[in-house]
């Protein structure tokens, strides 16, 4: 067992910047604009570590794939506490059209190639909101996942998962190796302490392309146009009951 | 709240019941009425104003009413001609513009004026000036003072449908706007255009530019940025008798004649009502850092700051402090959680910039020196907007907090930086078990101390025993005991601690200059004995 524990966290706009939709409606503005970790990511890397803390793993690796800003993203992720990370080199066209499938195959070659034991990852990120990348890799690989995860528990070789689901909680048992998606209530993310931000600094960050993993990045989906959603409507103000009745008539609603 | 509104509406009418009977004045019944009836007294002793032995026994408590004159129905109807619909008198709306953000001190107001532009506003003060009515300019209401509510039935003169921008220069950027605009939505306004404002206040999403200017407001940035004294250009006020005074220049520097818009920045609205400013805002900056550390002693905490200032003085645009005890009501009362761990000190620390691979550089430099030479303790840095967020609102929140605690006793004090806690730990040794909390903390960077002292209730033992023990102590060191909240009601007549007497008489003149007849936020910001 090698004790590793890949950990995927995506770069996003930031949740608290206010999103515009670019003029051509080909996406959004990015530029310029603040990004950071995926908040569903942090929750997955505050998770990995604490499993290192418990002695329960011995080795957590953050990935990111992306263009260069993406590497803050995994200092963020090695100033909480994981060892080291690796750096998926995408830009450009191929970074626009960068979705699940492809992450998927990304993160399914360096599970092998790693020899990792679980992968953790956000259950969706707040840009696409896909919630595809957990169960693709986990399907890639054909390991067991325990997605939206609110409770997680090693037990030997085996991981017992609470799961957060329609009806309430789900509790599963998976065996190792397993594919975990985070959900928001498994923790609350640790600020990164500055002796940690300061050894984050000197920890190693490898460099590696989507073809050295032999993955095809080559998309199957097209995005046609992307735009605000609707303007709400005001509201309208009646005096009487009878007017209300009248309006509602009149508009066709009843 | 609602029972004491149903209590004041019934006491009005039995007052106006007993006036018509032929009884003294109507203030003078109000004390008899209120220290005869235990229930009532028991409510309306929160009002400040009317301390435990009558109107004069504190000196924050309000002097007699003067001789203004009462409004009419007359009055009333030439209001609701000029402001069509905006002249209120329904009492619950009125109530709420009665009684300040803290809920410490009420008046006793009917009539609410919501003017739209200064023509509104010049017409409503000529007229005021004629009827000798007294009037309280109103902002956002958000002053700690007592200073934005009546004493008595002064007419509150509200800005807040003042609310346009006029212009706005992208080159200069020289923003220029009604007086009833909140500072909030203007840094909305114009950080979409790549600048943001001189001024930061926890109060922003409710305070007015008009009501900042009127009391000089401090805030977050002006460690940066400076004050209102520097980044105000110009200002457009209604003086007491109507006249505009347009001084809403849009210059950068302009010395012909005396200065006049200096006299109305602090002043509290005693000398004109404020209707529009031209300010000059800053650029946003490219990269903004929030750093939040912990310390042992508030020695190495001053340490920190010289520290910082040496390597981070150009990109530095806030350094705030607070104490545990603050720390300990965040996490008491608003569940937010210490992002380090436990420490006698915290600071939070901005840094703002132009390129953020520099600023990152100095500031991992500044955090290296000041971990390995054991200044601070422990520490985390933020530059992600939703961290930075919850980062400032240990900072920002503490005054909410607070409220949650007991009765709340503010003090803003400005003292040599060095001596700023030995008044906290002072005030703490001196007050005992008589206080719930003694707490410190505010704009260490500028040397402005906010103490704050609460109690499970209104307590005038215990105010007995904080003031004037806190302004003797202050005044020793030659600090102000006001050092950005102003005078308003319950600080004007400690105003000698920090000014003297010639000066103090010099004021005085310029008030009659400019209000002869003192309709103007009569009660406040200058000391009765002026009178």
């Amino acid at each position: 067992m090698s004790g590793r524990v890949l950990v995927g966290v995506k770069r996003v706009i930031d949740y608290a910047v206010k999103i515009r939709v670019k003029p051509d409606n080909t996406g959004v503005v990015t530029d310029g604009v603040k990004h950071s970790m995926n908040p569903f990511c942090e929750i997955a890397v505050e998770e990995a570590v604490k499993l290192k803390e418990k002695k329960l793993v011995k080795e957590v690796v953050a990935v990111s794939c992306g263009p260069q800003q993406s590497q803050e993203t995994i200092r963020t992720a090695l100033a909480m506490g994981a060892d080291r990370g690796i750096h998926v080199e995408v830009s450009g066209n191929d970074y626009e059209t960068l979705g699940p499938l492809q992450v998927s195959k990304i993160m399914a070659a360096l599970a092998k190639k790693e020899d990792a034991q679980i992968i953790i990852l956000g259950k969706q990120a707040i840009d696409d909101d896909c919630n595809q990348t957990g169960q693709m890799t986990a399907a890639l690989l054909d390991w067991p996942q325990g997605t939206f995860a609110s409770e997680v528990t090693l037990d030997g070789d085996k991981i017992k998962v609470v799961r957060e689901i329609d009806g309430g909680l789900e509790t599963i048992k998976i065996n190792t190796p397993a594919v975990l998606t985070a959900d928001l209530r498994l923790n609350t993310p640790r600020y990164a302490t500055l002796p940690n931000i300061m050894k984050a600094k000197k920890k190693k960050i490898a460099n590696v392309k989507p073809a050295d993993l032999g993955v095809n990045l080559t998309s199957k989906l097209e995005v046609l146009r992307v735009e605000d959603p609707p303007q709400r409507q005001a509201g309208m103000k009646v005096e009487t009951v009878e007017d209300l009745v009248g309006k509602l008539k009149e508009s066709g609603k009843v | 709240m609602l029972g004491v509104f149903q209590t004041s509406q019934k006491l009005r009418t039995s007052l106006r019941l007993l006036s018509r009977a032929g009884l003294p004045p109507v203030d003078l019944q109000v004390q008899l009425l209120l220290r005869g009836r235990s229930p009532l007294s028991a409510t309306f002793s929160r009002k400040l104003h009317l301390g435990p032995d009558g109107p004069a026994s504190s000196p924050a408590a309000a002097p007699r009413r003067l001789p203004f004159s009462r409004v009419t129905v007359e009055d009333l109807t030439f209001f609701r001609k000029t402001l069509p619909g905006r002249a209120i008198t329904d009492p619950d709306l009125v109530q709420s513009s009665n009684e300040d953000w803290l809920k410490s001190v009420r008046g006793s107001s009917e009539v609410l004026l919501r003017p739209q532009t200064t023509q509104e506003v010049s017409q409503i003060l000529s007229y005021c000036h004629s009827r000798n009515l007294a009037v309280n300019p109103q902002g956002g209401n958000t002053g700690l003072v007592g200073g934005s509510v009546p004493v008595y039935d002064e007419i509150i003169l509200s800005t807040s449908l003042m609310n346009s921008i006029l212009s706005f220069d992208k080159i200069s950027g020289i923003l220029t706007c009604q007086a009833g605009c909140v500072l909030e939505n203007l840094s909305l306004y114009l950080e979409e255009r790549d600048y943001i404002m001189p001024l930061d206040l926890g109060a922003k999403g409710s305070c007015q530019i008009g009501g900042n200017v009127a009391t000089n407001a401090g805030g977050l940035r002006l460690l940066r940025y400076g004050s209102l004294h520097g980044t105000v250009l110009g200002l457009e006020v209604v003086l007491a008798d109507g006249q505009v005074l347009d001084c809403l220049s849009t210059l950068r520097k302009d010395n012909t004649g005396y200065d006049l818009k200096q006299l109305f920045i602090g002043s509290e609205g005693t000398l004109g009502v404020i209707t529009a400013v031209s300010i000059l805002c800053p650029r946003k900056p490219k990269s903004v850092n929030v750093v939040f550390l912990g310390c042992e002693t508030f020695d190495q905490l001053l340490k920190t700051f010289q520290l910082c200032k040496g390597m981070l003085g150009e990109i530095l645009s806030a350094f705030e402090f607070l104490d545990s005890e603050c720390m300990r009501l965040l996490n008491t009362h608003l569940k937010l959680a210490n992002p380090i761990s436990d420490c006698p000190f915290y600071i939070v620390i901005e840094t703002s910039g132009s390129d953020s691979d520099h600023d990152s550089q100095k500031l991992h430099n500044f955090l290296e020196e000041a971990m390995t030479s054991l200044l601070v303790t422990d520490g985390t840095v933020a530059t992600e907007e939703s961290k930075i967020k919850t980062l400032w609102s240990m900072r920002e929140r503490v005054t909410e907090a607070l409220t949650h605690d007991g009765f709340t006793y503010k003090y803003d004090i400005s003292l040599p930086v060095e001596r700023i806690y030995q008044l906290v730990t002072d005030m703490r040794q001196h007050l005992g078990k008589r206080a719930r909390s003694v707490v410190g903390y505010g704009h260490v960077g500028d040397g402005n101390l906010h103490l704050n002292v609460t109690s499970p209730a209104k307590d005038p033992a215990l105010l007995a025993s904080i003031e004037p023990f806190i302004y003797e102590w202050t005044a020793k060191f030659q600090g102000s005991i006001s050092a950005e909240h102003g005078l308003g009601l319950k600080k004007r007549n400690y105003i000698y601690y920090s000014k003297s007497r010639p000066a103090v008489a010099v004021m005085g003149k310029m008030k009659t200059l400019l209000d002869p007849k003192g309709i103007l936020n009569p009660y406040k910001t200058l000391p009765d004995d002026l009178k």
